[in-house]
């Protein structure tokens, strides 16, 4: 749907290669680019044009770096001021030995509930005792909901279905914990809106009896340019210490998260992954910063690459791919060594411009039957596939549990790519040889 | 009546907007008046791409009339974002043979499916319809107890199994129901689900599937739920939801609050959706019939 940012920058800056030091001109498109992609992403538009005239200022006058071309310049002082705009590194909340009492606040449809729950077994998990309060008697059976996740997870809540006053439940509450073990009480509040007065009102009163230690605002991954309004007011009237940003598991690329931290100041926590309640996880702003500017988080995936791929291997990989002696028994050797990586679906997440792939269907299953065909394969078969005629087809797809369709498959697809290899080759020869750069 | 709700609900939306349009001509028209326009139409959530091909025609139209002042440039914006809104369509399709109308609610997690589902019936039960709700959240904790409350508070009848259930069977039931008792409208609640989850997107395929068995040509209506307060992401929601299922209509919640729910104007420009319903407060009565020029007007009124 979009192109990354990187691949727009790099056609901003074509015309601009060989430039010791950014000018003002020479950004000036860069920055139009980026604004869009943020406006895109649903960064707040106030918030965009603070950001953008703090990046120009940066910018201009900054020397080019000799191995990097102006676009990606620009782009890695976005990505650092962003980083350090969301607050560089993941911050877990910082608990007392007990008597923590923590305060879930947002718009209705957040996630409130859910991410009381997961925030209950997160604490669990390290050590501490939760609890948790009901104290949204607005929605029809939200109490419900809270007790049954509860019941589920084995943690105490607190309810009471007949008593119409949230704040006399919230000291039913504080009475609960006084009297037990628990160490730290998550209070889930009714959805609102900020501009609902009343309601407003009741949640100042809440803070009053509960004397929270911290008041974590809600909010949904895919909120857009409204973000900075609520926030603003319930920072405003209550005075909000962290954020949660749930629903990130969809493909949203999260901007609010940019405008509520420029609106507040508070860090954004953790994030919600999922609807079971471990998918929770620590907020890495890095990754939001990629996720937002839509460049596919590349930095991990190398990392992990790095980590996985035996380099001697492709080394002599390379070296065959030259002579064009691909075999099957190699063909083999790099699938399992692409699926070292982890799951292809999160391999994909992690490459820029796959992330809009997502939707797509990918089938796990289908290398694991590739595997099979190959080993199934005499080592003959496997260095010349030629060998294989019909009674050895038969045989290979008796012995991987496969077609003779999936086996043909397999060898046609292995010599259209051995036949597309030796024409890339060959061209690249060519050019080589005409002294050519067109290689680099 | 409906416009002075709309009007109502839209109230704080239209604050601020006109409060920033009536400042935006200052006796002549400038690059800079472009830019305000641009910049208070990107804060409605319609998206920049909307917003840029938007300002190009107003800036078209305004250059071809001969009067310029405040109340012209205001109507050329409103004729341009009517012209982009090419759906105006919000009448409920119903059944053609003497079968329970069959009306299906989608929509990602939070978006305000029961409760819109709750004020449909009770929009329909106004209408001396006889109405029917299935309970098919079966995954949220509670959710089938949420509705619950609403049938008897609305006082419709209610098909439901246990938490967990297969949400097709609560379909296929309620659907049996529903003939058997001769209901006018028969409204199926589902779990919210994100559109990137293919596994559960199947599962609503099969719901409507399931229904098609009893009464081939529901459901009638398949309508998501967009909450106004949603960002660029409400469009790759429609269209999955739409490639899986075949939507008929949205329904655009949570418009009570200062979010303008500017994204519906994209997603109807893009795929030729329209907007059926308006969701603007938690009460019973707070579901509206969605019009293009009203929600245009009620945006502009002074």
């Amino acid at each position: 749907m979009f192109d990354s940012l990187s691949d727009k920058l790099t056609k901003v800056f074509r015309n601009l290669r060989g430039y010791g030091k950014l000018s003002e001109s020479n950004i000036k498109d860069a920055l139009r680019e980026i604004k869009l992609a943020l406006l895109e992403a649903d960064v707040n538009y106030k918030v965009v044009k603070s950001f953008i005239d703090a990046v120009k200022e940066k910018s201009v006058g900054e020397e080019v770096l000799k191995s990097v071309t102006p676009g990606q310049q620009i782009v890695k002082i976005v990505h650092d001021e962003m980083v350090s705009l969301m607050g560089n590194k993941a911050e877990a909340l910082q608990l007392r030995a007990k008597g923590n009492r923590i305060m879930i606040v947002g718009l209705q449809g957040s996630g409130k509930t859910t991410t009381a729950a997961k925030l209950a077994v997160h604490f669990r998990k390290m050590g501490h005792k939760p609890h948790l309060a009901a104290l949204d008697i607005q929605r029809p059976a939200a109490i419900d909901q809270l007790v049954f996740l509860g019941k589920q997870n084995n943690i105490p809540v607190t309810f009471d279905k007949n008593d119409k006053k949230v704040v006399s439940i919230a000291k039913k509450a504080l009475e609960h914990v006084k009297n037990s073990d628990c160490t730290v009480s998550l209070f889930d509040t009714a959805g609102r809106l900020h501009i609902d007065d009343q309601l407003m009102a009741e949640l100042e009163a809440l803070k009053d009896v509960i004397q929270p230690h911290e008041i974590l605002f809600v909010a949904d991954a895919m909120t857009g340019q409204d973000a900075v309004n609520s926030v603003s007011q319930f920072n405003e009237r209550l005075g909000i210490s962290g954020v949660i940003l749930t629903k990130l598991d969809g493909d949203a690329r999260g901007g609010a998260a940019l405008s509520i931290r420029a609106t507040t100041g508070c860090p954004i926590r953790y994030v919600g992954l999922g609807e079971k309640v471990s998918d929770i996880e620590l907020f890495h702003p890095d990754r939001m910063v990629s996720r937002i500017l839509g460049m596919g988080d590349v930095v991990s995936l190398v990392e992990k690459a790095q980590a996985q791929m035996d380099e001697e291997h492709i080394k002599s990989f390379e070296e065959k791919l030259k002579k064009n002696e691909i075999d099957l028994e190699d063909f083999l050797k790099q699938i399992r060594q692409f699926r070292k990586l982890g799951p292809l679906k999160n391999i994909m997440e992690m490459i820029p411009g796959m992330n809009n792939m997502k939707g797509l269907d990918l089938d796990e299953k289908q290398f694991v039957h590739v595997e099979a065909i190959i080993q199934s394969m005499t080592l003959k078969e496997r260095t010349h596939p030629h060998v294989i005629d019909f009674s050895r087809k038969r045989r290979i797809a008796a012995g991987s549990g496969t077609s003779m369709q999936e086996v043909n498959q397999l060898l046609k697809k292995f010599f259209i790519m051995k036949k597309m290899m030796k024409t890339v080759m060959k061209q690249k020869n060519k050019f080589t040889k005409m002294g050519g750069s067109l290689w680099r | 009546m409906v416009v002075k709700k709309i009007t109502a609900g839209l109230k704080k939306t239209r604050d601020s907007f006109s409060a920033a349009l009536r400042t935006l001509f200052r006796g002549e028209i400038s690059s800079d008046m472009y830019e305000d326009i641009e910049e208070i139409l990107v804060q409605t959530d319609m998206g920049i791409d909307t917003v840029m091909k938007l300002v190009g025609n107003i800036e078209n139209r305004l250059s071809r009339s001969s009067k310029k002042d405040s109340a012209v440039v205001v109507d050329a914006i409103k004729t341009e974002l009517l012209a982009m809104m090419n759906q105006t369509d919000n009448t409920l399709r119903t059944a053609s043979s003497p079968v329970p109308t069959v009306i299906m609610l989608v929509g990602v997690n939070g978006t305000g499916k029961t409760t819109s589902v709750a004020k449909m019936a009770n929009h329909l039960l106004k209408q001396k319809k006889k109405v029917m709700l299935a309970a098919c959240d079966t995954f949220r904790g509670a959710a089938i107890e949420q509705l619950d409350i609403w049938a008897q508070r609305t006082g419709t009848y209610l098909v439901k199994h246990q938490h967990g259930a297969d949400a097709a069977a609560v379909a296929y039931d309620a659907c049996q129901a529903a003939i058997a008792r001769n209901v006018d409208y028969l409204l199926i609640d589902t779990a919210g689900r994100l559109h990137t989850n293919k596994n559960l997107m199947e599962e609503l395929k099969k719901i409507k599937r399931t229904v098609q068995k009893l009464i081939p040509e529901a459901p009638h209506e398949i309508l998501i739920t967009i909450d106004a307060v949603s960002g660029q992401n409400a469009l790759p929601q429609v269209q999955i939801f739409n490639d899986q299922l075949s939507l008929t209509g949205m329904i655009l919640t949570k418009l009570d609050g200062t979010a303008k729910g500017g994204i519906v104007i994209k997603i109807q420009h893009e795929i030729s959706l329209p907007v059926k319903f308006i969701g603007v407060g938690e009460g019973m009565d707070d579901l509206l019939p969605f019009s293009n020029q009203e929600f245009v007007n009620a945006l502009f009124e002074e």
